[in-house]
């Protein structure tokens, strides 16, 4: 499995503003560009990239003067419709849309249908509406209602409205062949409208590939959807907890293999690192930042090693790893009993800063980190601010795991660039083998 | 069957350098401490002066945030420090329980803890155990008082709290006092403030370090003015580095208030600063600077942003009220923060429903909003142009003069400042 395919230099280009610059095919895996993304096309984002996650357009925990303290911050964001939806009457009269509602000067926004790390409750899609929920509880939207909102929020680029209800097991064939045919009339509806909408004039569409774990659903989907006008693709209904990584890496490849290679698709609902290599080997771009929130609110740090030495002649003599530095390995639970609460379960990925093991740690939460909580502060501090549930952790902690998170999506671009996604991985997951070994 | 003070065990038996003890020894006064008196008032008593501290120099009048558990609410140092805070509070009691002095004195103290490179005020404990844990019984020994965490009784003397406060490294500490509620009256002021007396001392003695941690006497005597006189005669004659006005604030009426406060400030020494513990509303504080008090601290800026409550020069905007809603004006358009230069009321009033950052917006703007209220009193005083200033002040700060508050009227009226 070395990383011997050749290279290929893609270059597409579509109409409209937005448009991907592949420069690299490697093991499936897309090195890219986005560029173009904005009402001036102002801007970029590099393959394979997450966006920032947000709440109601902040960065959970975060003001802007400690969110940019983060540096390689990447140029887009998500909002969900779930939290803005109540605020439809305010972005209305507000006229300028919620980039310039939330102060957020220099961000691409994506807009989403649901918040990746909440859980909504299903049942309540049909044939003409689909409901978010927000703080005051379930709001329905039709179509008109949907792009309505869209056109006081003024995104970038939003996920069209679909029938994401087809994530959990034993849902049925028919279910999930209705799910396939609504998200498409929705998307036609959807697209009609928004042509008619001039505030929605620099905005682009993502469709939304369904057809739960079923090969021909996703297939069929995919192969209609690709057919709209659509400026690129999201992938719904394989969140962590739905399937298991070899089935959602078949679908997926199955999946991407029917979407023109020209256009961008976006992941829903995966944020593991192990599971996001392997759905970028199966062609994906572009993720949802929710996954180091999630670790924020558990109150623990990302930790896992994603350095490559630059050379693999000495690999041999690679120096320790961050785990190792540290002398330690992280309590791992079953990854198996991943779940999608609100802030799921522990991975082994991470540590938890809240165990007594850390009340004595001086050291940063990762050595050589360059996070403004790392190089101001350490293990026994955040451990002092979760015991005494102080607030101050989860604004250094989310500085950490978002860094951390980012720095692991620069080091996989890096690997692809370099074909080294093989030590990649084996960096990034050893300490799951490792781990597993010495503990038994 | 009473444990010493479990939190304080590690630290009483630290090994202080030979240094340090040498410096004890020959040097019970000294002070790291020197206050400069730049400019005073010619027609009140307020004043404005430089309070040279071990970690920098603090302008006064002065407000201080509170820290409570070495950490100011979601802030972190690097805003506190943008904000232009030189100096902030930490309290004995939660962080002698957590993280507990032998952790924080391996951590290089409350400073190294917290990584706050600036002044550090902690309190002496007794007030938090006072008011926050039920049973607690005052001995000459010290303050007797029964675990939140573990339910054991535990006992404070004021020997333990220094040793406690040596520990946390603070510039600045205070003695453990007596603290009576400031509504009780009878024998038992007199009491608290005898042992407040007898405790100064004690706790000047355990003092490990005064060449870096300046000991502050706390006046008590409640709301008797004979009390209180006494108080500060005894007190004054110590040579201790600077007096807080203690045992107010306690929900006593303002006209009993401003005269306690007063009466301290006539008898305190000029060359020493002046704290008034407890005080953080805009008018309270702008009317004890004129009755000649330097320093502040009060949950109250921060404790309120966490509700929605935002502080302006006209009083408070309740952000999380409907009203709010699509108002898209910064919450004072004449504020500096980070949070009025970039938000609006309306897209706080919508961040609260979905995330804590909406609390450390309101936090940071409250804090400079305090900071830069004790900056604009200091300049007016260092203008010479002060009385114009509390004038204008309370203009802003009440729709009409039937507004003003009696007692404010009366306490400026006091060191004759007439309001329009
Ligand atoms: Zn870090
Ligand atoms: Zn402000």
């Amino acid at each position: 499995m070395s990383c011997r395919c050749v290279s290929r230099f893609l270059n597409y280009f579509q109409r409209g503003g937005m448009k991907l610059e592949l420069s690299k095919v490697v093991q499936g895996c897309r090195l890219g560009v986005l560029i173009g993304i904005g009402k001036t096309g102002q801007h970029s984002l590099e393959l394979p990239g997450c966006l920032l996650y947000t709440r109601c357009a902040t960065v959970p925990h975060l003001t802007q003067d400690t969110l940019h303290t983060l540096t390689y911050l990447p140029a887009g964001a998500q909002v969900a419709l779930d939290g803005l939806a109540e605020h439809h009457e305010v972005l209305e009269e507000f006229k300028e849309g919620v980039r310039k509602f939330a102060g957020l000067h220099d961000t691409a926004l994506f807009c989403s249908l649901h918040d990746p790390a909440t859980n909504c409750p299903t049942g309540h899609v049909t044939n003409k509406t689909v409901s978010v929920w927000g703080s005051g509880g379930r709001i329905e939207m039709t179509a008109a209602r949907f792009i309505a909102m869209q056109a006081v929020i003024q995104p970038d680029c939003y996920q069209s409205m679909a029938d994401g209800e087809t994530w959990q097991t034993n849902t049925s064939r028919k279910r999930v062949h209705k799910a396939v045919n609504r998200t498409l009339a929705h998307l036609d509806e959807c697209l009609t409208l928004h042509h008619k909408t001039p505030q929605l004039k620099h905005t682009e569409v993502f469709g939304v590939v369904e057809g739960g774990d079923i090969l021909e659903e996703r297939v069929r989907s995919a192969r209609e959807t690709a057919k709209r006008p659509v400026a690129g693709f999201v992938l719904d209904g394989f969140q962590s907890a739905a399937m298991e990584q070899e089935l959602r890496g078949q679908l997926i490849t199955a999946v991407t293999a029917e979407l023109p290679v020209e256009k961008p698709r976006m992941l829903q609902g995966v944020g593991r690192p192990d599971e996001v290599i392997a759905c970028v080997e199966a062609g994906v771009d572009l993720f949802e930042g929710f996954f180091p929130f999630q670790v924020t609110e558990r109150g623990c740090a990302l930790c896992f090693d994603y350095n490559v030495t630059p050379d693999p002649e000495a690999a041999a003599l690679s120096p320790p790893t961050v785990l190792e530095l540290n002398g330690e390995r992280p309590a791992v639970e079953d990854p198996k009993q991943n779940d999608v609460g609100n802030t799921g379960t522990m991975t082994q990925f991470e540590i938890n800063l809240k165990d007594i093991r850390y009340r004595e740690d001086f050291r940063p939460l990762v050595e050589g980190c360059g996070c403004y909580c790392c190089k101001n502060h350490h293990r026994a501090y955040v451990h002092h601010l979760l015991v005494t549930s102080e607030l101050l952790a989860g604004v250094l902690l989310m500085l950490h795991n978002t860094a951390h998170y980012l720095g692991f999506f620069r080091a996989l671009r890096e690997a692809i660039s370099h074909e080294r996604l093989q030590d990649f991985k084996t960096t990034v997951t050893k300490v799951d083998f490792g781990g597993r070994k010495q503990l038994h | 069957m009473n444990k010493v003070f479990k939190m304080a065990a590690a630290a009483s038996a630290t090994r202080a350098a030979p240094s340090d003890m040498a410096a004890a020894k020959t040097a019970a006064s000294a002070a790291s401490l020197a206050l400069h008196v730049l400019a005073e008032c010619p027609v009140s008593k307020a004043r404005a002066c430089v309070l040279k501290l071990p970690h920098g120099a603090v302008n006064t009048p002065v407000f201080m945030p509170v820290g409570t558990q070495g950490t100011l609410k979601g802030v972190t140092v690097a805003q506190l420090e943008e904000l232009g805070c030189q100096i902030c509070l930490g309290n004995t009691y939660h962080l002698g329980m957590r993280p507990g002095p032998e952790l924080i004195e391996k951590a290089n103290g409350l400073h190294g803890f917290m990584n706050w490179k600036r002044n550090l005020l902690t309190d002496s404990g007794g007030f938090q155990m006072v008011s926050l844990v039920e049973l607690s019984e005052v001995t000459e020994e010290g303050v007797m008082f029964r675990s939140p965490y573990d339910g054991r009784e535990i006992l404070l003397t004021p020997e333990q709290s220094i040793a406690i406060q040596n520990s946390l490294g603070s510039d600045i500490i205070m003695q453990l006092d007596d603290v009576v509620s400031s509504t009780v009256t009878g024998p038992r002021v007199e009491e608290a403030m005898r042992r407040s007396i007898r405790w100064l001392d004690r706790c000047a003695a355990a003092n490990k370090n005064p060449h870096r941690q300046n000991l502050f006497a706390i006046i008590q005597g409640g709301l008797n003015a004979e009390l209180r006189k006494a108080c500060l005669d005894e007190m004054t004659k110590r040579d201790v580095p600077g007096f807080a006005i203690g045992g107010l604030s306690g929900g006593e009426e303002k006209d009993d208030f401003w005269k306690m406060v007063t009466l301290s400030t006539d008898h305190l020494p000029r060359g020493k600063p002046r704290y008034l513990m407890g005080v953080g509303y805009a008018v309270d504080l702008v009317v004890c600077v004129a009755l000649g008090c330097d320093m502040f601290d009060c949950v109250f800026p921060t404790r309120t942003a966490r509700f929605g409550s935002a502080l302006v020069p006209w009083g408070s905007l309740q952000l999380k009220q409907k009203q709010y809603a699509k108002d898209f004006q910064p919450i004072d358009p004449e504020c500096q923060c980070a949070t009025c230069k970039r938000h609006s009321r309306a897209y706080l009033h919508a961040l609260f429903k979905s995330d804590t950052a909406a609390m450390h917006h309101i936090t940071v703007h409250n804090i400079c909003y305090q900071l830069t209220l004790m900056r604009s009193v200091r300049d007016s005083i260092i203008e010479q142009r002060f009385p114009e200033f509390v004038r204008s002040f309370m203009k802003r700060m009440f729709p009409s003069s039937e507004q003003y508050p009696s007692w404010a009227e009366d306490a400026l009226a006091s060191v004759n400042i007439t309001l329009d």
